[in-house]
């Protein structure tokens, strides 16, 4: 019951805006954030009591198919209802200042409300169809989000780009669930789990069904090669990149591999590939953050990155690494966007980092924030981060070292970027009128800042994430912490070192600030191939179809009519002539040439 | 003694007359009497054959019901056919087949 005021309240709040409020901007908004407060306070009621049997209904039958409708409250669910609620009310409070004077603040809340309830949905799902049904509203209220500035060209390119690009992993989504379905005969994660086993399905199937599965995956969670849509989605404001693209959204793909676990666990062959695209998204993404120069677009990137190493733990069989990760870093990149939201505030919507510098002293609270999560990100001794990226690290060392030393330069990396971003924004001399006059932001964007923080702080130690999660203890080798904590060290020194008191960035590696080229190898191929195709059939079009089918078959007919008008020759009597003609005709075959 | 034979003949020249009034009058209504005429030579030689061609000692009602019908038709048809003459003299000024050819190709 609870569970269902969970996931209907923000609903609710959707409608209730779009319908009646739409034209007061702050009652909006505050029906909006009162929803996913009550959500809030829901999923906290939810998570102390004992877990039930999920209510089920039936919504489509069909003789003896029945999709059924049902919430799924476990462990996991509970503790990502308690993420997803908690950063979804802190940045609603954040939006309630950086939104202040938007002309659109309705539209903005309800696209926010209908995104919370996509997302809880995703959550709670039991089976795949329904998470595939709100895997897809996620997909509209993101594109919602991302074109909330539609009047500018790169926002609604960008909103058409992300949805587009997730339609081809979703696709795969869709072609996965119909498989596991043919495969096991049920929909639901446990009836599906447990029927796989005795399905006798071969390995080449389930390595298929695993792996179309994992394409929705690949899509929502922005992995190569479908990540290009997460660095163009940060034209959305900034709140919701916080929201959408950092913590909840992209998670929900390694939410929804660590649901169907099951199915990549029976599959080798599908580990690996996991475990590779995870990688390649890790370091690719990584590197490319290195040589960016926009605040939001450098975190995108990383988050870019911390999501291959949770696929990576994925593939590596370690759902527990991955789902640690996952809520530690919902935290900390929730926090960092925040802050970088501040920053953009303060610095009067500039996102250019060499423009700022200094920050230190103009915005203190944002400073000491962002340097909290920045620590937490690059893996601090002791930060939540920290402990979640080592228990990857383990996996990935399992599984194969060659993915712990890419996993590591990941880190490594990651410590690199995330204090050039630091020591470029926030330390040294204002490189510009804006940075001389910026300001601390108002105190309803501070205060989710600090709130987020501390759970960024402490989320790793292991009394404080137990009650919530249970977090395995495998033995770490010496090998893996010495190099966690190495990177960390050593990318954290090359990034002062490099950076301190420069006014330009002075390495400039032009295929890394060009994100490897990728979207322009998309435009090249990928757009060719399809206006090489469209081509073809816009010939076939013109001259088959219209010229032949079409203006052939009209050609005959007005032929044959051309002919038959010289019988119309206008007389009454001639007709009747014809006609009595007709009937002697009949009557002679009639009468003589009976048989 | 009338025989069948009378009746059919009759039956004919009438047909005939209403045909050739079809064919080679121009005015639209004397056509459309003709027209009536032919019918009516339908009817005469169904009513004689049903007088002639006794069942059980009674006359066949077939034809005369097939009578009936024509009657019936042949009203509805003047009610429907004279309206349409009325409508085309109001439009054409004119009730003259020959002046009535805009279908002609």
């Amino acid at each position: 019951m609870i569970a269902w005021i969970i996931l209907l309240a923000p609903l609710v709040s959707a409608a209730i805006i779009l319908l009646v409020t739409g034209k007061s901007r702050s009652i909006s908004a505050m029906i909006s954030v009162a929803a996913v407060a009550v959500a809030f306070v829901a999923s906290c009621i939810l998570f102390g009591q004992a877990e039930t049997e999920p209510m089920m209904i039936a919504w489509a039958t069909a003789g003896a198919f029945s999709i059924e409708i049902g919430l799924l409250v476990d462990p996991l669910s509970k503790v990502m209802l308690l993420v997803v609620t908690l950063i979804g009310l802190l940045v609603h409070l954040y939006s309630l200042g950086y939104m202040k004077e938007d002309d659109g603040k309705s539209r903005y809340f309800a696209s926010l409300s209908l995104f919370m309830f996509s997302m809880l949905g995703i959550v709670l799902a039991d089976n795949f169809l329904m998470m595939f049904i709100f895997w897809e509203l996620v997909g509209v209220s993101s594109y919602l989000l991302i074109g909330h500035w539609f009047s500018r060209e790169a926002a609604a390119q960008a909103s058409k780009k992300a949805f587009i690009v997730n339609r081809i992993g979703d696709f795969g989504f869709l072609l996965g669930i119909l498989l596991v379905w043919t495969l096991t005969g049920a929909l639901g994660f446990g009836a599906a789990a447990a029927a796989l086993g005795e399905s006798g399905a071969s390995a080449g199937m389930l390595t298929a069904a695993a792996l179309l599965i994992f394409c929705g995956a690949v899509g929502k969670s922005a992995q190569f090669p479908l990540h290009v849509w997460l660095p163009d989605a940060m034209e959305g404001p900034t709140p919701v990149s916080a929201l959408i693209h950092a913590a909840t959204m992209v998670a929900a793909g390694v939410y929804m591999l660590v649901r169907a676990s099951f199915l990549i666990e029976a599959s080798p062959d599908a580990q690996d590939v996991i475990a590779i695209i995870g990688a390649v998204t890790a370091l690719g993404a990584a590197l490319i953050a290195t040589q960016q120069n926009d605040i939001k677009r450098i975190l995108a990137y990383s988050t870019l990155s911390q999501l291959g190493l949770m696929v990576l733990a994925v593939g590596a069989l370690s759902a527990n690494a991955a789902m640690f990760h996952l809520i530690t870093h919902a935290f900390f990149k929730a926090l960092l966007f925040l802050g970088a939201g501040s920053v953009i505030v303060g610095m009067h919507h500039e996102q250019d980092i060499w423009k700022m510098g200094g920050l230190k002293n103009k915005m203190p609270l944002t400073f000491m924030t962002f340097l909290v999560g920045t620590l937490a990100l690059t893996g601090m001794p002791y930060l939540s981060g920290f402990f979640s990226k080592d228990l990857i690290l383990v996996a990935a060392f399992a599984k194969d070292p060659v993915y712990f030393w890419v996993a590591a330069t990941a880190s490594l990396l990651t410590a690199f970027y995330m204090f050039r971003l630091f020591v470029v924004a926030f330390m040294g001399k204002p490189r510009s009128q804006a940075a001389k006059t910026a300001h601390e932001s108002p105190k309803i964007m501070t205060l989710p800042l600090v709130l987020l923080a501390i759970p960024s702080l402490a989320l790793g130690w292991d009394f404080v994430i137990a009650p919530f999660y249970k977090v395995a203890h495998p033995e770490i080798p010496t090998l893996v912490i010495g190099s966690a904590i190495g990177a960390f060290s050593l990318g954290t020194a090359i990034a002062f070192l490099l950076y301190r008191g420069r006014d330009k960035d002075p390495v400039l590696i032009p295929a890394l600030a060009n994100k490897f080229y990728v979207d322009e190898i998309y435009d090249g191929v990928v757009k060719r191939l399809n206006d090489g195709l469209a081509t073809v059939l816009a010939f076939f079009d013109r001259w088959v179809l219209d010229g032949v089918v079409v203006k052939g078959s009209s050609a005959v007919t007005w032929g044959f009519g051309y002919v038959l008008r010289f019988l119309q020759v206008g007389n009454l009597q001639a007709y009747s002539f014809i006609f009595g003609l007709g009937v002697v005709g009949v009557l002679y075959f009639v009468i003589f040439r009976h048989p | 003694m009338i025989t069948l034979n009378d009746y059919l003949l009759v039956s004919g020249l009438l047909f005939s007359i209403g045909f050739a009034g079809v064919m080679l009058r121009r005015n639209i209504i004397v056509i459309f009497m003709c027209l009536e005429l032919m019918l009516a030579a339908a009817n005469l030689s169904l009513v004689a054959f049903s007088r002639f061609n006794l069942v059980d000692g009674l006359p066949n009602y077939n034809g005369q019901m097939l009578v009936f019908f024509i009657i019936t038709v042949a009203a509805a048809e003047v009610a429907v056919g004279l309206a349409i003459i009325v409508a085309l003299y109001r439009r054409k000024q004119t009730t003259h087949v020959d002046d009535i050819n805009s279908m002609k190709f």
